[in-house]
């Protein structure tokens, strides 16, 4: 199923607050998860699971450590589900 | 010559209440905190009732620190939160700040639930957080991060004796220098169908299903098992010359320790209270103290036929009959029901207070003297203890034969 930009970024932000309490407005494309973001790693798990099963796409545990800034999951996810 | 260490901090979440104030409120008012468990898991259990929290910690903690963390950490946390702020949440050297948070089975529900998951869901969607959740070690190791304590973070195990083990352990800390500051105590959270049968098969558990507020009868003649409950005890100990330099407010002191154990049976207490006899006989001798200058007890009391009976010979044995027939006792969990990691912290907390404040709490629900037991227990009203600085007892025990007995010293 495709998905816009938007939508994953939107529904992305959602899931980061969900997980980690950062307000979902803070979840904007240049966010690095772990320096701006303060994501850490086991919360990061949480998030990947959580966005595989919202946008129905597989993260690969490799993958996970390429995807640095929201807008690089945001693409990825896109991409995935294309 | 020994260090001596002071109590400058309470907290509990308890089936009785939130905190210490309101716990002890209840504890004074002889309020049961058992209730009949109305979860679908439960009607299918012998026992079906159980002391919950009276404040889900999920209410008072952040969502996302609570969601990270398994419920006897939860408790841990609420109750630290509130003995360090009592403690006028003081500036300290991190390096010279220690937690010792006991639990008897540590995150049996994070480790259930989890199961579940891997079960229903399948690996990938167990939770990240369950080791840190689930590891006994994982309410000692939140407080001290929610807190800043780098001296060391220590989870002694004792089953039921592990909350007092935990105060024992800080108190041996702070006399060895290894820290000056020390926020101790026990947690617990094991109301979930596999702890409840478990310990009904072991016949531990009492099944007055029809009298939840009955159900813990310690020293009645027709107790039939404890009760479980959950929650957390936590005391900020430190040297009393720390306390003095920052000019905090002393409650009592951790005057001695004692713990033994039984080499007896892995579940069955000694049934002369030998191991429990010299734990408190340890205990008396680290406090420099002589057995007729005990004036309060605080018993393990747990409400099973034979526990009672053993504590009380043990009891007796130190204390010589006729004393032992003269000092008030409290059983505590009569109100609380049994926080088996949880417990002895929290029945230190009574201890402190019932000295701090000369009076002590009444054991509720006991209609008819066991005749084994020949203890002065106070029942109906709350007993006033007599004036000036006083000695307390408070005995803990735990399966694998543990015993450990305190003495607490109030200071007014």
């Amino acid at each position: 199923m495709a998905h816009s930009e938007q939508d994953v970024l939107a529904g992305l932000a959602e899931i980061v607050n969900e997980e980690s309490g950062i307000p979902a407005s803070d979840v904007t494309l240049e966010k690095s998860f772990t320096d701006d973001l303060d994501v850490d790693s086991l919360t990061m798990v949480s998030i990947v699971v959580a966005a595989e099963e919202k946008f129905g796409v597989k993260i690969p545990d490799d993958e996970v450590k390429n995807l640095k800034t929201v807008g690089d999951a945001v693409h990825f996810i896109v991409a995935q589900a294309a | 010559m020994k260090t001596t260490v002071v109590v400058t901090g309470l907290g509990a979440t308890t089936p009785v209440g939130g905190d210490v104030s309101s716990t002890w409120k209840a504890m004074l008012a002889g309020e049961s905190g058992t209730v009949l468990l109305e979860d679908e898991w439960a009607q299918q259990l012998p026992t079906r009732i159980a002391a919950r929290a009276a404040v889900d910690p999920r209410e008072v903690l952040d969502r996302i620190e609570a969601k990270k963390l398994d419920r006897s950490g939860q408790f841990a946390l609420v109750a630290a939160r509130e003995a360090w702020a009592h403690a006028g949440a003081p500036e300290v050297d991190p390096d010279r700040f220690a937690v010792v948070v006991a639990t008897g089975i540590g995150g049996v529900t994070t480790l259930l639930d989890q199961y579940d998951v891997l079960r229903e869901k399948g690996p990938r969607r167990v939770s990240p957080f369950t080791v840190p959740m689930l590891m006994p070690n994982g309410p000692a190791a939140a407080v001290g991060l929610a807190l800043g304590a780098r001296a060391g973070v220590h989870a002694p195990v004792s089953a039921c004796a592990s909350g007092a083990e935990g105060i024992a352990y800080g108190l041996d800390m702070i006399r060895s220098g290894r820290a000056d500051i020390v926020v101790a105590g026990g947690t617990e959270a094991a109301i979930h169908a596999l702890p409840m049968a478990a310990f009904d098969v072991m016949m531990a558990l009492s099944r007055r299903n029809d009298d939840p507020p009955g159900a813990s009868r310690p020293y009645d003649t027709t107790r039939d098992g404890f009760v479980m409950a959950e929650g957390a005890g936590i005391i900020v100990m430190e040297s009393a010359e720390h306390a003095a330099a920052r000019g905090a407010y002393v409650y009592a002191e951790i005057a001695g320790a004692g713990m033994t154990s039984d080499a007896h049976h892995i579940a069955q207490p000694d049934p002369h209270g030998a191991g429990a006899a010299r734990a408190i006989r340890l205990a008396l001798t680290d406090a420099g103290i002589e057995p007729e200058q005990i004036a309060h007890i605080n018993a393990h009391a747990t409400s099973t036929p034979q526990g009672d009976v053993a504590e009380s010979l043990a009891i007796r044995s130190v204390l010589g009959d006729t004393y032992a027939a003269q000092v008030p006792v409290s059983a505590t969990k009569s109100v609380t029901g049994h926080l088996l990691g949880g417990a002895g912290a929290v029945e230190t907390i009574a201890a402190i207070l019932a000295l701090d404040t000369h009076t002590a709490p009444p054991t509720i629900n006991l209609d008819e003297m066991d005749e084994a037991i020949e203890l002065n227990v106070v029942t109906g009203e709350p007993l006033g203890l007599p004036p000036g600085s006083l000695y307390a007892l408070n005995n803990s025990f735990g399966f694998g034969g543990h015993n450990v007995a305190l003495v607490v010293r109030g200071v007014r």
